[in-house]
């Protein structure tokens, strides 16, 4: 049982936390994580992490909870990048370039004052990289409000989301608020990466964001399996760089331990790498299902009378 | 076919950045109705179906389906625009993209029913889209992929089914199986079909009625009633001549004459 756990492992309580709180954040990040890549918002996805940066560091600096500052800064991000024209895909990476540039300066100086308050590099590090074994046990309760929050926003608008994501011509002529579903897409992304910003750190959160959902995209073919696929990656990938960051301790000559989120992005990274392997694709790549329905066969234009 | 107008186009005139694209431009399309309307790359063929669709307003005139102004949320009209670029990668399978035309505009999550995945697998079987309906959207053909789109917007069983261009960047084989395909469905489904294209040839066999547009103005009716000398003439501004050859028309202008805005098949030289 040492081999894989390390004594203490399922009684120590910031492992518990740092678990359910993995969890929910890798879930929520790999599901939005699809919806990003479908879209083809990777970059957007990413300069919501520097804004997150720059919230983080922010609230750390006037003493409040860096959680909310990831989240607030990546709202605010996200409303500036909509303001610019994210959703026209002309000016999507102009927006997101210039959002990103601003943020990245308020963010040098808000981790500059950080330091130089407490006279520690530890803010940095924290914010840039994650603690997940420090966190605050109250805080679940937060970030499981908050998971529920994003997963139910793209709960809501999955289905014109999807539509948008293919073609906005299409969405506009069946009478969708285009702009109001590009715009809670927005908030649902900056909410998923101020929460894995509390896992694997500001900077390191685009890699959960983005890395499951692309190694699940690889493998799959419809929307719903890509989810399923993306959700168990993310979680896996997260569970498994907690147990081997706890394991480091115990390992030789580190015996301090290495940082969960090194672990984590270099899980999503294998992950990846695996995805592209034939004989990972084959297993995925199943024949077409049957056709349940039956009705192919009998089916006729003349006989077209089932209502919608 | 009926004789009740599921379109009316009432004295539509737009303007964009400026220009007259639009200048009260006036037809009717019948249920069940295959109308072609023709013109040259950049007459204001998509701003018309845009106007139609309620994507942009017009200065002056209206549009009627049914009688009624269309709302936002109409299903009476089915469209398929002149590009959707799906990349290869995409998680998304024909069948899938076929049955997000049912309910795309809801919100939050819903089983479709019985019927519903039913109706789904009977329009891949008119479509004839059965054999790759589980494959990636992204990874189809060209022909493949216009047969799932035409089958996303038909899938709503709308009055009137608007198509962009369908035949652009076809081969001559596919746009065959497109225009057959799609007088199948107008007759089969009672549907009317509105079609934009730069080149009339492929159309001809199966068009009830053409929309010939040029200069923002347009000339509607039958086949025989539009494609002449004097019509043509009439809208161009300026004499063209209208030739059959091997059942197909050709519309030329006199040496000297401006033909940049006579929709001409490619292969042929003009003037």
């Amino acid at each position: 049982m040492h081999v894989v756990f390390e004594s203490g492992f399922f009684t120590s309580a910031p492992v518990r936390t740092a678990l359910i709180i993995g969890a929910v954040t890798a879930m929520v990040s790999s599901v939005v994580g699809v919806f990003v890549v479908v879209r083809s918002q990777s970059f957007a996805g990413h300069a919501l992490t520097d804004v997150a940066t720059t919230g983080g560091s922010a609230a750390f600096f006037f003493g409040l909870s860096p959680l909310l500052g990831f989240i607030g800064g990546g709202v605010i991000g996200a409303g500036a990048m909509d303001l610019i024209g994210v959703e026209r895909e002309r000016r999507r990476d102009l927006a997101t370039g210039i959002v990103l540039g601003t943020a990245l300066g308020l963010a040098a100086l808000f981790l500059y004052l950080d330091t130089t308050k407490g006279a520690t590099t530890g803010a940095t590090q924290q914010l840039l990289f994650g603690s997940i074994f420090t966190v605050d046990p109250s805080t679940v309760p937060l970030v499981l409000g908050l998971s529920a929050l994003g997963l139910a926003i793209v709960v809501l608008i999955n289905r014109p989301l999807l539509l948008s994501s293919l073609s906005a011509e299409l969405t506009r002529a069946r009478g969708i608020n285009l702009r109001g579903v590009g715009v809670l897409f927005m908030i649902a992304m900056a909410v998923s990466v101020g929460l894995s910003s509390i896992a694997v750190g500001s900077i390191l959160s685009t890699a959960l964001l983005i890395g499951p959902a692309a190694a699940s995209i690889r493998l799959t073919k419809s929307l719903h399996a890509s989810l399923m696929v993306a959700g168990v990656l993310g979680v896996a990938t997260t569970w498994l760089g907690i147990l081997f960051a706890y394991d480091s301790f115990y390992w030789v000559p580190s015996s301090q331990g290495l940082p969960v989120s090194f672990f984590i992005v270099s899980l999503i990274f294998i992950a990846y790498l695996m995805s592209g392997l034939p004989f990972v694709r084959r297993r995925f790549d199943r024949p077409p299902r049957a056709n349940s329905a039956g009705a192919s066969n009998q089916a006729s234009i003349e006989a077209l009378e089932v209502g919608a | 076919m009926t004789d009740v107008p599921v379109l009316q186009v009432d004295e539509i005139s737009v303007s964009l950045s400026g220009r007259q694209v639009l200048d009260h431009v006036s037809f009717d399309v019948r249920g069940g109705e295959f109308t072609g309307l023709i013109g040259s790359n950049g007459v204001g063929k998509t701003t018309l179906l845009r106007t139609i669709l309620g994507l942009q307003r017009p200065d002056s005139g209206r549009v009627l389906v049914s009688g009624m102004p269309l709302s936002p949320r109409s299903r009476s009209l089915g469209y398929v625009p002149q590009k959707i670029v799906v990349d290869p990668d995409v998680p998304m399978r024909a069948r899938d993209f076929v049955a997000l035309g049912l309910d795309a505009h809801r919100y939050g999550l819903t089983r479709r029913s019985p019927q519903q995945r039913e109706l789904v697998e009977r329009i891949l079987h008119d479509v004839d889209a059965e054999r790759f309906a589980d494959n990636r959207l992204g990874s189809l053909s060209g022909g493949e992929q216009q047969r799932v789109f035409i089958a996303h917007a038909l899938i709503s069983q709308p009055k009137l089914l608007l198509l962009d261009e369908p035949l652009a960047n076809l081969d001559p084989r596919s746009v065959q199986d497109i225009v057959a395909l799609l007088h199948r469905v107008a007759r089969g489904y009672g549907v009317a079909i509105l079609l934009s294209a730069h080149e009339m040839n492929a159309l001809l066999p199966v068009m009830d009625r053409i929309v010939y547009l040029t200069g923002g103005r347009a000339a509607s009716g039958t086949t025989d009633e539009v494609i002449r000398s004097d019509v043509l003439s009439q809208l161009y501004g300026h004499h063209v001549d209208v030739l059959q050859l091997h059942g197909r028309v050709l519309v030329v202008a006199e040496p000297g004459q401006d033909n940049q805005d006579i929709p001409q098949h490619p292969t042929l030289t003009l003037g």
